[in-house]
């Protein structure tokens, strides 16, 4: 075995698993704080890639340019929330699914008029593009590093924010008891669109950071919000830590799936028949992973307390 | 109520005329157009066996179309190209058998998991097995991956040669009203009650002693096999099948076309795919974007108007 590559196909692992939480766990939030089924995340990770590209362009610099998205982003979401599922809190989940898939097709529309057909490539500053060298021959590319930590900060930033913060009191006590809270004396609308566009702001930053590979494009969003499904319903849907351990998991298998499933299968199969099985298996093995999770524990691997 | 009656026979009789007399003075547009809404009818009434009646929000039912057609496009493939032996033919019921057995399994064996499952999980969870089946046909290389299967044939049937568009519309008008009757006889069942049943209060059904998972389980693989069969049609239909047919934006308009005209009523799914259709040509031709107006339109039902078209009509 080839220990470079094992190595290389980790991190690459990790990377898909960071940015699959960053989108989970705005999914994960808004539903287990608001009762709400958000399928236009995906639109506002696309939406994200797409204004750090314009930004890129028309400031010459893509760190400018994410931090200028950033705000733009949660400003989205915030008005998102407020004329979209604010009217909704009170409806069953059936009318959240069909309200945000009338919203998706309105966004990818709008995304296609303004920005084009074409994706959109990100050029990377040259500090950003090298790799670092960690021993003789292994070399890692300095952006995937760089993707990997800034998510792991901002997933252990999101936890101490729920966990540690007044803010995060406050959203926690809006959670299990929203009446109780706003009795207090706290705006709970607002409280609930903060929220709201704190998760579209990390979906958003997901998109900044996977566009300079694989650049922003109309079908990104929704490529990218069933994974996050699957991630939130193997975490257990609302449970923040339970995203986090299921991206990285989902992360790992799908990518170490895709680069060596062939190898091991050929170890009890003919090649060829190793060529055309692995394929299609690598390709449904997250699936396959959340069916067996979900035969022994129904409500994911860490399903939030019943409130 | 009375009075309905005869509107929605009036309505029915008109989508088997109209039709064939637009076809008939060279208009074959419209026949088309005709065929492709009573499939999709078909799979909408299917689809509203388990949300309308059953309560169970399943966004994943495009994937039954998809194998269905499939199940018609693979037999095909292998008998234009060989390969596969015992699988080449262009028997129609050797077709239907295959569609009906995949579909069948296929929700066997989903349906076992997400039953266990209530709410957002269920809706996520058939999102994401249909999302599987969607990435298992791109992965398919000699089936077309992403570009599709175009098969050159169509399947045959004793008596019926479904290269004949007028003949496609009626075998697609025939099985419509076929399925439609079933379902109304499914939901008049006991079966049908027990159903409805675990729709408005599944702890009182668990309470008095019905098997809730099973039920539910028999509807969900019935609702399965009736939108596998549709897919028989729709590749028949389109002769190119295309993984493009399981992706989730079509089970979100398979929800729409059922939600929009009203669950749990017999009519319903028809009236649902026929405003779709007709948005999807009528929007379509004003604009590459309907995307946007219809976006726009089905923001506006689910925030303002409730209970679907068929409720307007009741009134």
């Amino acid at each position: 075995m080839d220990y470079t590559l094992l190595l290389i196909q980790v991190l690459n692992g990790l990377q898909l698993g960071v940015l699959l939480f960053l989108v989970a766990s705005g999914l994960t939030l808004v539903f287990g704080i608001l009762d709400f089924v958000n399928l236009a995340h995906g639109s506002i990770y696309m939406l994200g890639a797409f204004v750090c590209a314009s930004l890129t362009y028309a400031l010459d610099s893509y760190l400018l340019a994410v931090i200028l998205a950033l705000p733009i982003i949660g400003i989205i979401g915030y008005v998102f929330e407020v004329f979209l599922a604010r009217p909704l809190y009170s409806r069953d989940h059936l009318d959240h699914v069909l309200g945000t898939f009338g919203a998706i097709l309105v966004i990818d529309t709008i995304a296609h008029l303004i920005w084009g057909p074409a994706g959109i490539a990100i050029p990377l500053p040259n500090y950003l593009d090298g790799q670092i060298k960690i021993s003789e021959n292994i070399e890692l590319p300095t952006f995937r590093v760089l993707i990997i930590i800034v998510g792991l900060l901002a997933a252990f930033g999101l936890l101490w924010l729920v966990n540690f913060t007044r803010l995060g009191m406050l959203i926690r006590a809006g959670a299990s008891n929203r009446t109780m809270v706003s009795a207090l004396g706290i705006d709970i609308r607002t409280l609930f669109a903060i929220v709201f566009a704190i998760g579209a702001t990390l979906a958003g930053m997901a998109g900044m950071l996977i566009a300079p590979i694989t650049e922003a494009s109309l079908g990104m969003g929704n490529n990218v919000i069933i994974t996050a499904f699957v991630v939130i319903i193997v975490g257990g849907i609302g449970s923040v830590k339970g995203a986090l351990v299921a991206a990285l998991l989902i992360g790992l298998i799908d990518t170490l799936g895709r680069a060596f499933l062939d190898d091991f299968f050929k170890i009890f199969m003919s090649t060829a028949a190793a060529e055309n099985s692995a394929p299609a298996i690598s390709s449904m093995s997250i699936y396959l992973i959340m069916a067996l999770i979900l035969s022994f524990k129904p409500n994911g691997l860490f399903p939030p307390r019943l409130r | 109520m009375q009075f309905i009656k005869p509107l929605k026979f009036f309505i029915l009789a008109s989508l088997l005329v109209f039709p064939i007399l637009f076809n008939q003075i060279g208009m074959s547009f419209y026949l088309d157009l005709a065929t492709r809404l009573c499939i999709l009818a078909i799979a909408a009434v299917g689809l509203n066996l388990i949300l309308g009646y059953g309560g169970m929000i399943s966004f994943g039912h495009a994937a039954y179309l998809g194998l269905g057609a499939y199940a018609v496009g693979i037999p095909a493939h292998h008998w234009l190209y060989g390969g596969l032996d015992f699988l080449a033919t262009t028997n129609g019921f050797v077709h239907i058998l295959i569609a009906i057995a995949i579909s069948g399994l296929f929700a066997l064996l989903t349906g076992l998991i997400c039953l266990k499952t209530k709410g957002v999980y269920f809706i996520m969870i058939t999102m994401a097995f249909s999302q599987m089946a969607y990435y298992l046909f791109v992965s398919i290389e000699e089936y077309g991956g992403d570009d599709g299967l175009v098969i050159n044939t169509r399947s045959e049937i004793p008596l019926i040669n479904l290269d004949d568009p007028i003949q496609m519309f009626l075998v697609s008008f025939s099985s419509l009203i076929f399925f439609m009757w079933l379902v109304h006889l499914i939901t008049k069942s006991n079966f049908g009650l027990i159903l409805s049943g675990i729709k408005d209060n599944e702890a009182r059904m668990v309470s008095l002693g019905y098997n809730v998972y099973f039920h539910k389980l028999i509807a969900f693989i019935f609702s399965g096999i009736i939108c596998g069969f549709a897919g028989v049609l729709l590749g028949n239909f389109t002769t190119f099948i295309s993984p493009e047919m399981i992706d989730w934006s079509r089970s979100g308009e398979l929800m729409f076309m059922v939600i929009l005209g009203g669950v749990a009523t017999v009519m319903g799914p028809l009236f649902g795919a026929i405003v779709f259709v007709i948005l999807e040509e009528v929007l379509s031709s004003i604009t590459i974007y309907w995307h946007l107006p219809f976006g726009l339109l089905l923001i506006t039902v689910v925030l303002f108007f409730r209970g679907g078209l068929s409720s307007l009509f009741s009134k």
